[in-house]
């Protein structure tokens, strides 16, 4: 799903990541580790096609329809409700029967009372559970999750830790809480 | 089919948006007025109507750059450009979309704008109307164009005016001269050249600009 070979990104003067080597299988969960700073959010911006390498080789065997991401921000309009969050990725991501598939997802994650509220009276907690069901809605070949146990109550990521284990597609999660996916990682990249 | 329906659930999106906040119509009709009303008491009495047809150009060319100004402030503070880019539909429906949301404000507001510069100063001919409709799509067009340029700059403010303003000169010698010149026809022609051939070219850019 994911080679990459010598894969750099530079900011500026600011080399962040340099020379990363990885292979991810279609099936692979691959955990990355690191300090503040170390370039965990760049890779996965890289992987996402939010930024492009300045150096190295990076290959991605999923379209842009097929990536789901999940950043620092939620990715979803707080004018908006929950429901018509999914709605409009939904329909920008052509996922079948998305009203099905959203109110699904909304009730496996614990927003389906909240549903109809507007995503401004949400806490950060429900903030990142709608935004776990953004990037879960079209079944994303590859899931990019970004500090994903951010916010999230015990139930919260109980629940995440359970979607993670059921995926069968590829999965890349940064974390600096490793010890809740250590289990169903397949590969580790840790950077210094 | 799905070109078309993503630009129009992009464009219920921002209507949507805008009807719940009530934040961009509210300034720029306010804005509007305010500038029609100062205006109408700077201008001394017994100018002539064409000096009164430049300022409405004026009004409405610096009323399109507020509107344009807050085209992706929900984009930019709560990060959703990322998840729009990211989203396997084509990145020009989004330039497209936010073009019609802007257009679709900046003509609401026109609808008060209009009958208040009859009111102040002298009834709208139907050249110039018909012009101020051509130029609200060049402006629209080619400012959503710039709106993103700028919205992932630390000086947006300022850089959006810098670069929307030398495009949008002819837009307003095109409008000023559909207004007071007696051979309106050709200048409505001219807009309408620019909006075709700059509306190609920000629907070709728009990938470009979003992608880093």
């Amino acid at each position: 799903m994911i080679h990459a070979h010598g894969l750099s990104r530079r900011f500026g003067r600011k080399r962040v990541l340099d020379g990363v080597d990885l292979d991810l299988p279609d099936t692979g969960f691959l955990l990355v580790t690191g300090p503040n700073g170390s370039g965990k959010t760049t890779l996965l911006r890289l992987c996402a096609g939010l930024l492009v390498p300045t150096g190295g080789s990076l290959e991605i065997a999923a379209d842009r329809g097929e990536i789901g991401f999940l950043g620092h921000d939620p990715l979803v309009y707080r004018g908006l409700t929950a429901l018509e969050n999914l709605e409009l990725y939904g329909r920008l991501y052509r996922v079948p029967e998305r009203r099905e598939r959203s109110g699904m997802l909304l009730e496996r994650f614990g927003l389906w009372e909240v549903r109809n509220d507007r995503v401004a009276s949400y806490s950060r907690g429900m903030m990142q559970r709608l935004s776990l069901c953004r990037a879960l809605l079209h079944e994303p070949r590859l899931l990019l999750l970004d500090e994903p146990f951010n916010a999230l109550d015990t139930a919260g990521a109980e629940l995440l830790q359970r979607e993670l284990a059921e995926r069968r597609g590829a999965t890349v999660v940064a974390t600096h809480d490793p010890d809740r996916v250590s289990r169903l990682a397949t590969a580790r990249l840790a950077f210094a | 089919m799905s070109y078309a329906g993503d630009v129009a659930a992009l464009l219920r999106k921002d209507l949507l948006l805008e009807l719940r906040a009530k934040e961009t119509i509210p300034a720029m009709a306010i804005f509007v007025l305010a500038a029609l009303t100062i205006f109408h008491f700077a201008l001394p009495s017994g100018s002539s109507d064409l000096a009164a047809d430049g300022l409405l150009w004026i009004a409405i060319l610096f009323t399109a750059l507020l509107g344009l100004s807050r085209a992706f402030v929900a984009e930019r503070e709560q990060g959703v450009l990322d998840g729009l880019v990211m989203s396997p539909c084509d990145r020009s429906a989004i330039w497209l979309a936010k073009s019609l949301s802007a257009l679709t404000f900046l003509v609401l507001v026109e609808a008060i704008a209009l009958p208040a510069f009859s009111v102040f100063f002298a009834p709208v001919s139907m050249t110039t109307v018909a012009a101020v409709a051509l130029a609200d799509v060049g402006l629209c067009t080619v400012g959503t164009l710039l709106a993103a340029m700028a919205v992932a700059s630390r000086t947006r403010e300022l850089l959006l005016p810098l670069l929307f303003l030398p495009l949008a000169l002819p837009i307003v010698v095109g409008g000023v001269g559909a207004s007071v010149t007696a051979n309106g026809g050709r200048y409505l022609g001219f807009l309408l050249v620019y909006d075709l051939v700059f509306a190609i070219i920000c629907w070709a850019s728009f990938e470009y600009v979003v992608a880093e």
